[in-house]
């Protein structure tokens, strides 16, 4: 049953490039980088009852820290990836230090201050990063020599990576580990009393978030091929958090259809509506109130309810 | 100071914890045998559950010494000392409420093992934790509601529930906060068997208001008052003490 849903979407999703148009296709990448944001956000809100405001901050770097080795620094592309993840999760670990201190609204606001020091850094340190004006003139990298500069190449790249992504933090949170995340979130005061360590859970848990973060950066430096502070600002933060809620915070398949809603929202509606942020706040206000877990796990018990009432 | 001993399960050396002004537990000093029963009485807000919070770690004591098995393990965090064989069940019920039973004993089978840190491997592969969880399950007479979640079960059974999390981790030292509240008649002889049924391993320290089951249950018994233990020892000794009438049992 499950196989036969999943098919179909797999096609779909392999094919799209075949009959869609350049805008489609790019659409699609967008959200599929977003759909890796997301998922490793919800690492830490659904599973580990971390609500942060602080997530931009690992996309941010790790786009910046590319940017800068490839354009600066005469890095090319793979040595550039790779400082560029080890350098977010480095401090992914470095922040988990500091905003696990707190929990709850403590730990909210210590991410998001976190975030909004890299923000300020990214638009005052203008000799570094060239601030409000961004690096511009970036390129995309060539794996195996296959240039990603085709809209549908670059699809195609996207959804390599972000398959790889969804299939490593679904094994993590269907894992023991992931059993003790969620433990953790639920009693932590039961879990530390039957030999589980909270904190280091946690940690850990931060610090893969942070590495999931980085990879989406990596793409969205790519996909962009220039970046501006913005990318660090809490309104990057928010949205995928929004995305993460509305889509079903917990589940795998939640925070993908948010980051999709949020995203297509902002295409379509800002061509019609400059103040498309009313409208989202609109549709997040809707979905909260008639599913307030999300659409995931909303449209899940519509289903079983209709199964029920079918039979 | 008693000099480093493992003649005792538990050795509690004048402990103190006061909550600003207020005195919680006052120079309590406890020497429990391995095997023992071992039975806390006292009014409300004799500070029973307090002491146990400091023992089993969730609080940090002002001052004295908590000995298990001749360890001191009064710095220890709370998850260490479950590795040292100490666990406890709680006055307000603390399960995983949207988890099946069979999951809640896992985390409890699993909190012990190094396959807890394991992010690759989902925790379906380690079977032997499913086949314990449920002989533990069995034991406590709730394996027909192994695949159940515990938001669905009456409270009798998550009184049993709550049990079986610490009796699966097979605990040095047990500490039971008040395992027969609010059970039914039937409910309180199935878990005093229950109890009853432990093995001598397992060293068993209550809190428990319903003497009448209790009592049965129990070797040695401790009146606390105020923060104080004002009797100690043998049950019928405690019991039969005038000042044991005079603080709790009434006239």
């Amino acid at each position: 049953m499950r196989w036969i849903a999943t098919a179909p979407l797999a096609a779909l999703l392999v094919l799209l490039p075949s009959f869609a148009g350049d805008f489609y296709i790019n659409l699609a990448s967008q959200i599929l980088i977003a759909a890796i944001f997301a998922l490793s956000l919800n690492l830490l809100v659904g599973y580990g009852g971390m609500t942060s405001l602080g997530h931009a901050s690992y996309l941010g770097v790790a786009a910046y820290i590319s940017a800068l080795l490839t354009s600066r620094c005469g890095f090319g592309h793979g040595p550039a990836a790779i400082v560029s993840i080890g350098g977010t999760t480095a401090m992914a670990a470095f922040f988990g230090v500091i905003a696990l201190r707190a929990t709850g609204l403590g730990f909210l606001m210590i991410t998001l201050a976190l975030s909004q020091v890299l923000w300020g850094l990214a638009y005052r340190m203008s000799g570094v990063t060239n601030g409000d004006n961004g690096i511009a003139g970036l390129s995309r990298p060539m794996p195996f020599g296959i240039s990603l500069d085709s809209a549908a190449s670059f699809y195609w790249f996207a959804l390599m990576v972000a398959l790889f992504a969804y299939l490593m933090m679904a094994i993590f949170v269907s894992s023991s580990f992931g059993s003790s995340l969620k433990g953790v979130r639920d009693q932590p005061r039961r879990m530390a009393a039957l030999g589980f360590n909270p904190w280091m859970i946690r940690w850990i848990s931060f610090i893969y978030a942070g590495f999931w973060g980085g990879v989406s950066g990596l793409l969205y430096v790519y996909y962009n091929k220039y970046i501006h502070p913005t990318s660090l600002s809490v309104a990057g933060s928010a949205e995928a958090l929004l995305g993460v809620i509305a889509g079903g915070s917990g589940t795998l398949g939640g925070p993908v259809v948010g980051a999709a809603l949020v995203l297509l929202l902002k295409n379509y509606a800002s061509a019609y509506i400059e103040r498309w942020n009313m409208l989202l706040g609109l549709v997040f206000l809707f979905i909260v109130l008639v599913m307030p877990t999300g659409i995931v796990p909303g449209m899940s018990r519509l289903a079983t309810a209709l199964r029920r009432g079918s039979r | 100071m008693t000099p480093l001993t493992s003649d005792y399960a538990l050795e509690v050396v004048n402990l103190k914890k006061a909550f600003g002004g207020l005195t919680v537990t006052h120079n309590v000093s406890l020497a429990i045998r391995p095997g023992e029963r071992r039975l806390i009485i006292g009014p409300n807000g004799a500070g029973k559950t307090t002491l146990f919070n400091q023992i089993s770690g969730d609080m940090r004591p002002n001052a004295g010494a908590i000995r298990l098995f001749g360890t001191d393990i009064t710095q220890f965090t709370p998850y260490k000392r479950a590795h040292f064989g100490l666990s406890r069940t709680y006055q307000i019920i603390t399960l995983f409420t949207g988890d099946t039973l069979e999951h809640n004993v896992t985390l409890g089978l699993l909190g012990l093992r190094p396959s807890r840190w394991q992010m690759w491997r989902s925790l379906s592969y380690y079977g032997d934790l499913a086949t314990e969880a449920r002989r533990t399950l069995d034991a406590v007479g709730l394996l027909h509601l192994a695949e159940h979640p515990v938001s669905d079960i009456a409270y009798g059974e998550k009184r049993r529930v709550e049990l079986a999390v610490a009796l699966a981790q097979k605990p040095r030292l047990l500490l039971l906060d008040e395992p027969l509240a609010g059970l039914s008649d039937t409910e309180r002889s199935q878990v005093k068997s229950l109890i009853a049924s432990i093995p001598r391993q397992t060293t068993v320290i209550m809190i428990e208001h319903d003497m009448d089951t209790a009592l049965d249950l129990a070797e040695t018994v401790t009146l606390l008052n105020y923060g104080r233990v004002i009797v100690d020892g043998d049950r019928d000794a405690v019991i039969a003490d005038q000042r044991t009438r005079e603080v709790y049992l009434g006239p």
